[in-house]
């Protein structure tokens, strides 16, 4: 089976906040990560590997420095990765990025699974896996928990609802995302990340892919951010007093203006 | 305090550092009560290569050398020196076959050993043969094509886990220390037994047990060395293993010295954080400053071995005192500075105190290692200096 | 040309985007002016923003050719459904949409602009009488037994051949999992931007175009983003953000039918539902924390924090005294010797503080307290607190949001 694990590199987000006097964005301290997901993806490529057999490709876009996340994935046991970087992917959204990392995938050839984390920790958005779908053609299934079985080149598989499980059959090729309830992810072993550091990573540009220049990072990105702010976050220590309905109403009143909901979403 | 470590050891020591995190520190409290063995991080480790690190690279190791694995050691310490002892008693368990074994030995354990399939312990102790470890009295009388093995060896780390035991033994009653051997006795031979498992004051996640032979027959090809090298074997074996026990020792300590110095930037009294008040900055200034002279002198040592030096009977011997005494004095002012919570099992620091005492006792008590130190001064003056 | 540049006249090299750039891709050479690394950058804006008052740096581009912006009118929303039920989501949309058509009045184009709810599936027709009685103006309805409730790879193309015929500038959906699945592939097939999880929607009075604002980077950052040139805009909305239109008296709208529109055959096969409600929330993972301590002076009172975890979303956690005392099984311990949680919200409620609790919960984002003893330390680490008996407080509490 040849199977594709697409990953990023993001930002670890947790850090990311905006300075509230100058209104940017504070960068110290602020580590890129594989985006937490795609460690679930490529633990279960690695799986599927062990048990039908096949070579398993990590694939990203990005900068030259993404190449890090594709040694992870080395260090982890995948046989290959492919790092797509090209000043032309640069500002690219979702539209722009399942374009490219269809037109790679479609350029590897001959493969059966793809597999990607149900989001990214930056974006948030999730909506890079059925876009690539889409443009491969191929069925897709989100939020898969549970491959069960993989037989007559079909998959069997458990995805996550909000109410409930759906168990669903699909012939290959396909594309999932997965969940974090799928798997444990292993950890990388020494003999992995030292073989990793040696690997040949080959980087392919706009040039190496069959793609159109118009259809490219933030030419090819219909949506394009306009501003960007930090949430207002409710001032500190205030104390309520008074009857129930007073305080409830006052504290109900002051979250509202901070933009928060205690409802349940 | 950068040591200019490769790329290699920043690996080694950047994924023990994971594991301590990931795998160790959620279960440390935990283990320490119950003093189950912790084969899950074991097989953690296992995975993760780790036991390749003690292992040259012909035998499937990784050749890191003494240096790498205390590395590792430190690493995982500092969430439990404890749980770290069933890695570091393994890699002591190796260094005889490591030293002595002839290529079929080496071929048929290190590689196992190297993928953590099975553990290692190393057994000299004996109820009546501690820091007089010429006294043992466990017999190996040899009969045709194997030895007879006979007698117990007492607080054995990893007894009754490991597969694979490095016994010293008396192969010749009439020859004193020439007359021990040292030799491999596989669990599972018939006679070999274990008592119960030891209620210790700490590191209790390690598995600490008594060995008891009865007429084992152990093969002859199970000999380390020749026979008569036994003191030998056990000399040189714990000599390349004390920057392991230093390892763990600084690793307890500096895992005790960041609790301390989170608690006091968080604990305030008197209107302020404590490390604000400069008795409390007195006393992590010098923990933390003992730490690293142990850290320093443990590599050094570590180092030194790697490299072949052949005189490193003394500065081990000064990284495991030095290390170990850092240890228990660190842990019992890490308590200090929690204070009352300190002294509490809910929180981590007692745990540390505990746990640090045993560096001092074991693999040669520091009394012994002053006397090795001594000794090794006193030759060299003999031999007309440095 | 480079899709962002620095304006040298302009740039001052104060270095305020070298601080705003989450990539590391922007430096002031010299410490005159900046220069973009392209090879890090990801024209993300960060340092347009920063740079606000010189307006030094600029982001051109040329996307490629949309669709004629003329020819789009009126907002559709997806209508998802499952077993029979509208998605909860879909009356919030219609809601939302309902909105956006009333802030401006249609714009060079000869069709009024209307509100309209896309519904394709299986035995469909009792679901859009339903949307009409939400108050929308047509149903585009395919109904057809080929659409099952999971497959949205057959959803997608039905679904993107109903708005490419009939062209709505908008195109709101859930952003549910079904949504956040089917959206996407909608969008790529129809080649349009789409905008997720947005927070807020509003048409700008002078461009006419939507403004979709969501949460990104966890919510730490908010970001607004505009599909200037391509349609239809489209946009998902997740559940319990915007308010539910109300339903109409007399519903006026009329269902559509589009059962012209081809359905391909499904490679999904649908093997069973298996209905799953995780009441229990993980502690550690859990967003928001509804925590009870001493205060709550009896085991039984637990049920009323339930209550508030319940309409929360909450997961419920406890003091270590609760636990001790049997009141509540260890599982639920925050503290030194329990668990330790970082939820955005964590509401303490008969909690007093002491820090062997604190040790577990202080670093949550937003932290409540309910306690009647003003000198209780909880207050001294919660953003905000009640002085007050909690049995009053609470069912208040709960009141309220469930009125929403």
């Amino acid at each position: 089976m040849k199977i594709v694990v697409c990953v990023k590199q993001v930002p670890e987000t947790a850090n990311v906040r905006i300075n509230p006097e100058t209104n940017t964005l504070i960068r110290e301290g602020v580590q890129s990560i594989v985006n937490p997901f795609d460690m679930y993806a490529l633990e279960e490529a690695l799986r599927v590997r062990e048990k039908q057999g096949g070579t398993v490709t990590a694939l990203t876009m990005g900068p030259p420095q993404a190449a890090d996340v594709l040694r992870e994935a080395v260090g982890l046991g995948v046989d290959d990765a492919v790092l797509l970087s090209d000043r032309a992917f640069a500002g690219a959204d979702t539209l722009a990025t399942a374009y490219v990392l269809a037109a790679a995938i479609r350029k590897i050839g001959g493969v059966d699974l793809v597999f990607m984390g149900r989001q990214a920790i930056d974006g948030d958005t999730g909506q890079v896996g059925p876009g690539v779908a889409e443009n491969l053609g191929i069925p897709h299934v989100t939020d898969i928990r549970k491959i069960e079985r993989i037989e007559d080149g079909r998959l069997t598989v458990e995805r996550l609802l909000e109410d409930g499980i759906a168990r669903l059959r699909l012939p290959l090729p396909a594309l999932l995302t997965v969940t974090k309830e799928i798997n444990v992810p292993r950890l990388p072993s020494l003999k992995g990340k030292l073989a990793a550091r040696k690997k040949e990573i080959p980087t392919w540009k706009a040039a190496d892919l069959d793609v159109k220049a118009e259809r490219l990072g933030l030419d090819g990105s219909p949506t394009q951010v306009l501003r960007i702010f930090t949430p207002p976050k409710p001032s500190g220590g205030k104390v309520f007093k008074g009857t129930g309905a007073e305080t409830v109403d006052a504290l109900l009143t002051e979250l509202a203006s901070g933009g928060i909901s205690l409802r349940k979403k | 305090m950068n040591y200019f470590l490769t790329d290699e050891q920043k690996e080694m020591k950047g994924l023990a550092a994971r594991i301590a995190r990931e795998k160790i520190a959620p279960v440390a409290a935990a283990l320490d009560e119950s003093g189950e063995f912790p084969w899950d991080v074991v097989k953690a480790m296992a995975q993760a290569d780790l036991f390749r690190v003690f292992i040259p690279e012909e035998y499937e190791g990784l050749g890191g050398g003494v240096f790498g694995m205390a590395l590792v050691v430190e690493e995982l310490s500092k969430a439990c020196g404890g749980i770290a002892l069933a890695y570091a008693a393994s890699g002591l368990g190796s260094v005889p076959i490591l030293l002595y074994g002839t290529e079929e030995q080496k071929r048929k354990y290190l590689p196992r050993l190297a993928s953590g399939e099975i553990l290692a312990a190393f057994a000299l102790t004996e109820p009546d043969a501690g820091s007089d470890a010429a006294a043992i009295r466990t017999s190996a009388r040899p009969e045709g094509d194997h030895y007879v093995l006979n007698g117990t060896k007492q607080w054995i780390t990893n007894g009754g886990e490991a597969s694979v035991y490095t016994v010293i033994a008396r192969t010749d009653p009439s020859r004193g220390v020439r007359g021990t051997s040292a030799m491999i006795v596989e669990k599972g031979m018939e006679g070999f037994s274990f008592g119960r498992k030891e209620n210790k004051m700490g590191i209790r996640a390690s598995a600490t047990r008594e060995l008891a032979f009865q007429d084992v027959k152990v093969p002859k090809t199970g000999l380390l060395g020749r026979e008569g090298m036994g003191f030998l074997v056990a000399m040189r074996t714990l000599e390349q293993s004390r920057p392991g026990v230093a390892a763990q020792a600084v690793g307890i300590a500096q895992g005790a010295l960041d609790k301390a110095l989170s608690y006091a930037r968080e604990r305030r009294q008197f209107g302020q954080p404590i490390a604000a008040f400069q008795g409390m900055q007195f006393l992590l200034a010098d923990m933390a400053t003992q730490v690293e002279a142990a850290r320093a002198l443990t590599y050094a040592a570590a180092r030194s071995i790697d490299a072949g030096d052949r005189d490193v009977a003394g500065i081990s011997s000064m990284a495991k005192v030095f290390a170990s005494d850092t240890a228990m004095k660190v842990t019992t002012d890490a308590v200090q500075v929690f204070g009352g919570y300190g002294y509490m099992k809910d929180y981590p620091v007692e745990k540390m105190m505990r746990d640090a005492k045993i560096t001092q006792i074991y693999e040669g008590t520091n009394q012994i290692q002053r006397e090795i130190i001594a000794q090794q001064m006193i030759k060299e003056a003999a031999r007309g200096g440095k | 040309m480079d899709p962002i540049r620095v304006v040298a006249e302009k740039c001052v090299g104060c270095g305020l985007c070298v601080k705003a750039c989450p990539y590391d891709a922007i430096a002031v050479a010299d410490g005159k002016t900046a220069v973009v690394d392209l090879s890090r950058c990801t024209v993300c804006g960060a340092c347009v923003e920063a740079c606000r008052r010189h307006q030094a740096i600029v982001i051109t581009k040329r996307a490629f050719r949309g669709q004629d912006v003329k020819a789009y009118s009126g907002i559709a929303v997806f209508a998802e459904h499952r077993r029979g039920k509208l998605a909860s989501v879909v009356p919030e949309i219609v809601g939302a949409a309902l909105a956006l058509r009333g802030q401006r009045p249609p714009a060079g184009s000869a069709r009024p602009a209307g509100v309209a709810a896309v519904l394709v599936g299986k035995d469909v027709r009792p679901l859009a009488q339903e949307l009409l009685s939400y108050g929308v103006d047509e149903v585009w309805m395919v109904d057809n037994p080929s659409i099952g409730d999971f497959d949205e790879n057959v959803m997608a193309e039905v679904v993107a051949d109903v708005v490419s015929e009939k062209k709505p500038e908008i195109f709101l959906g859930g952003g549910t999992v079904v949504g956040r699945s089917l959206m996407p592939r909608v969008a790529a097939r129809v080649l349009t931007g789409l905008t997720a999880d947005c927070t807020e929607l509003a048409i700008d009075p002078e461009t006419s175009v939507l403004r979709q604002t969501r949460p990104a980077f966890g919510g730490n950052i908010m970001a607004c983003i505009l599909t200037r040139d391509h349609r239809p805009q489209m946009a998902t909305v997740r559940h319990k953000v915007m308010d539910a239109a109300p339903r109409v008296e007399n519903p006026t709208g009329v269902v559509v039918d589009m059962g012209h529109i081809k359905v391909p055959a499904s490679r999904i096969e649908f093997l069973e539902f298996v209905e799953e409600k995780t009441e229990t929330v993980n502690l550690t993972d859990a967003d928001v924390i509804v925590s009870g301590g001493r205060g709550i002076k009896d085991p039984k009172n637990f049920a009323l924090l339930e209550d508030l975890a319940r309409v929360t979303g909450a997961a419920l956690g406890a003091s270590r005294a609760t636990v001790d005392a049997g009141w509540i099984p260890y599982s639920h311990q925050v503290g030194q010797t329990g668990k330790t949680v970082k939820p955005k919200i964590y509401i303490a409620c008969g909690i007093s503080g002491a820090i062997q609790h604190l040790a577990g919960m202080k670093s949550s984002d937003l932290i409540i307290a309910v306690n009647s003893d003003p000198s209780a330390p909880i207050f001294d680490v919660a953003q905000f607190g009640i002085v007050g008996d909690l049995f009053e407080v609470v069912p208040e509490l709960i009141k309220r949001l469930k009125a929403g």
